[in-house]
């Protein structure tokens, strides 16, 4: 069948299987936006912003298993999207971006809307390609798919000219995708994980710190299942969490900067360590040097193999798909019989136990002033702790993932490695989209939200009841906190003047909006805000201004140096 | 240490940015860096000059194989390999210095390819140390003009790279 550049594009997206494309129109897709019109299968959603158009298709592929999809326009639209593209390959999420480009022959002449896409993204994605005939369109579509979702997955760019949507060819959309250049593994070797198990079954102070890859190779349920027939302590990253069920009782809780005291200790103080698809970054085993004080062996399972002794050395790295390995790892546990030394594990978790009595978390609540933590506490409860949850980025985001205890993978979506403010509405946007009728609360703050504030808009078009948690304490609270800490008290620029009135505002745009002041009404808010099934209800909780969060490692700290509380200072 | 990585890369546009973006992003070295199509056209090889610490060495090629368009990495500096650049050196040729240019890159088995009354063309190739040896032999202020290709290698014997 011979097609148009465009109508490949569409019918490339269709056998995807797309359900939505985040994107905004404009001169170079206006062919592909034709195409968009004249079907129903692909569905448009019509932001506001081309940031929040990846973003949103971004939260879309973190609580589902999918890729993401978003479609913007040349120059701009591709500017616009590129710190949303960063923030997805930083955390690793399956995307595919198509944006528009000015036609073949006016690329090179400073067209308008001309910008060098490919260029400018080429760092921030994991692959992109530039469609110069429209017979590679199909092909290219369906590498970008595959390789998106594939290995370790990022995002994708596909930049399309905009007489390719106009030529035609023969339409063969290629079912089998093989390139000599990318073979990712997935099984690990078997060699090493006997290596590792050995290690692990012989470990006196083991911990298994599980990270984000756990949750994008969809293995919580192996990691719990390996977890439990070790009997070993469990501590998660940021983008970990879910990963493991934060209700059982071998879960210390989120470990780095802002971690709990026993996940840290235990870290610190392991002599082997599983690391499960979590990478050893700045903000969660603070400074190297200071890891790297006490011996201890680590087993490194990633699927990247650049991830593996970048910033510590590990002596036993597999590479691999992380649920493949922990598949193989409980089928070799099950069969050899083999079980842990119980006595010197016991040992070990009475020291965890102890360090859990320092109860890091606990904090001072009032009956004056409404305290952040304990939003997310009645959060939790009034959600049943089963509600979608993103964040954007600082104090709030801190507290949702100390406080806000995920149960289940994919629940939780917020930027941790590129910490991208603004990202926390979109987010969840694709959410609710993806998972309709559930529940979704986005805890934010009142400077993130108002980097993406324009897709109050695009919520009510598309009738996306979100709650939006909005911890307001007129501050860039992180900001604000490390001048408080380590700037004698400068708060240079953290204070936000001049907020608007943020229920009003959402009545503007056609929502419900409610200010909460007072700790006694936090509770009937939230509960009259999930009432609401049809309606996005903004909370406005107007909370203690100088909060910070703790427990606290200080950048380029070691672990064990902890601020527990303003006491410590 | 000082590392030769000759790599197998799709000869597709844009191929270069990829590698020379990498090395920039991450704060790694470049000495120098050459690049053209193989044999199959639609493979280019390059051959990377670099320095660092072992552990930035492996990273380097973990993070080169990771490239989506690179076929294979080979630090070809990790056993016997023959190394080879090109120089091309255009020198001031004149009165009593025109007959010891000569003598000098007769030494260096360079050859003249070029000549006018007044200068010389030479073209001489050697791994990097000989072709620094024969620049600093010759009279700084004869140089008019040096072109180098950077170096490009190969591994001694059974070893190969392709595909």
């Amino acid at each position: 069948m011979v097609l148009t550049g465009a109508e490949i594009v569409v019918r490339c997206l269709q056998e995807e299987k797309v359900e939505y494309v985040f994107g905004y129109p404009g001169g170079a897709v206006l062919f592909l936006y034709d195409e968009l019109f004249k079907q129903d299968q692909v569905r448009h959603v019509l932001v506001r912003h081309e940031q929040a158009a990846v973003h949103a298709a971004d939260g879309y592929a973190r609580c589902t298993d999918k890729v993401g999809v978003a479609l913007v326009t040349s120059g701009p639209g591709a500017t616009n999207a590129v710190t949303g593209i960063a923030t997805a390959y930083c955390d690793s999420i399956p995307l595919v971006i198509i944006s528009g480009q000015v036609p073949t022959a006016a690329i090179g002449q400073d067209a308008f809307q001309e910008v060098d896409t490919v260029g400018i993204t080429r760092p921030c994605v994991k692959h992109n390609y530039l469609v110069k005939d429209v017979r590679e369109v199909a092909s290219t579509i369906r590498k970008a798919f595959y390789l998106a979702a594939s290995g370790r997955p990022g995002p994708v760019l596909v930049d399309i000219p905009k007489d390719v949507c106009t030529q035609k060819c023969e339409f063969d959309y290629p079912r089998e995708i093989t390139m000599r250049s990318y073979n990712p593994v997935t099984k690990g070797h078997l060699g090493q994980i006997r290596k590792a198990l050995q290690l692990l079954l012989e470990a006196e102070r083991p911990m298994i710190y599980s990270g984000g890859g756990v949750i994008l190779s969809d293995a919580a349920e192996k990691l719990t299942r390996l977890a439990r027939l070790l009997g070993f302590p469990v501590t998660s990253t940021l983008m970990g969490l879910g990963g493991y069920p934060a209700s059982d009782g071998q879960f210390l809780g989120m470990l780095g900067m802002h971690g709990t005291y026993e996940a840290n200790m235990g870290m610190h103080y392991s002599d082997v360590l599983l690391a499960v698809g979590a990478r050893f970054d700045d903000r969660v085993i603070g400074d190297p040097r200071h890891f790297g004080q006490e011996p201890r062996k680590i087993i490194h399972i990633d699927i990247d193999p650049s991830s593996i002794s970048k910033r510590v050395k590990v002596d036993v790295p597999i590479v691999g798909n992380v649920a493949d390995v922990l598949d193989e790892m409980i089928r070799q546990i099950e069969s050899g019989g083999a079980r842990p030394e119980q006595d010197a594990l016991d040992t070990w978790w009475k020291q965890i136990d102890e360090w859990r009595r320092r109860e890091c978390l606990k904090y001072k609540n009032s009956d004056e002033i409404i305290k952040p933590q304990y939003v997310v506490e009645k959060l939790w409860e009034v959600t049943g702790g089963d509600a979608f949850v993103t964040s954007d980025v600082g104090q709030h985001q801190m507290w949702a993932a100390q406080y806000y205890k995920f149960e289940k993978p994919r629940r939780w979506l917020n930027s941790g490695g590129l910490g991208t403010m603004g990202v926390g509405l979109p987010y969840a946007m694709g959410a609710q989209l993806a998972h309709p009728g559930s529940p979704v609360a986005c805890i934010t703050g009142e400077a993130s939200i108002q980097m993406c504030i324009q897709e109050l808009s695009t919520c009510k078009q598309f009738r996306l009841p979100i709650k939006i948690v909005n911890l307001n304490n007129r501050y860039l609270g992180m900001v604000r906190q490390w001048q408080e800490l380590f700037h004698g008290g400068r708060y240079s620029e953290s204070y936000m003047d001049s907020l608007p009135d943020f229920a009003k505002l959402a009545e503007a745009y056609g929502h419900i909006g409610i200010r909460v002041d007072t700790p006694a009404d936090v509770e009937g808010a939230l509960r009259e805000a999930f009432k609401q099934k049809n309606e996005l209800v903004f909370l406005d909780f107007q909370v203690d201004q100088t909060e910070n969060v703790y427990p606290m490692v200080q950048g380029g700290k070691g672990l064990t140096e902890m601020i527990l509380s303003a006491e410590d200072l | 240490m000082r590392h030769v990585i000759s790599l197998l890369i799709e000869n597709e546009s844009g191929a270069l940015s990829r590698v020379s973006g990498l090395f920039s992003a991450r704060g790694y070295n470049i000495e120098s860096l050459t690049v053209a199509p193989t044999e199959d056209a639609s493979l280019s090889r390059m051959t990377i000059v670099t320095t660092g610490s072992d552990d930035i060495i492996e990273q380097i090629n973990k993070q080169l194989n990771k490239l989506v368009e690179v076929v294979k990495v080979v630090d070809i500096s990790e056993s016997a390999h023959i190394e080879r650049e090109l120089l091309l050196i255009k020198v001031r040729a004149t009165g009593k210095d025109r007959e010891e240019m000569k003598r000098m890159a007769d030494i260096f088995r360079g050859r003249i390819i070029d000549a006018t009354d007044t200068s010389y063309v030479i073209e001489m190739t050697g791994n990097q140390q000989k072709l620094d040896s024969f620049v600093a032999a010759i009279d700084g202020a004869a140089i008019l003009e040096t072109a180098r290709s950077g170096v490009v290698g190969v591994g001694r014997g059974e070893r190969v790279l392709k595909v």
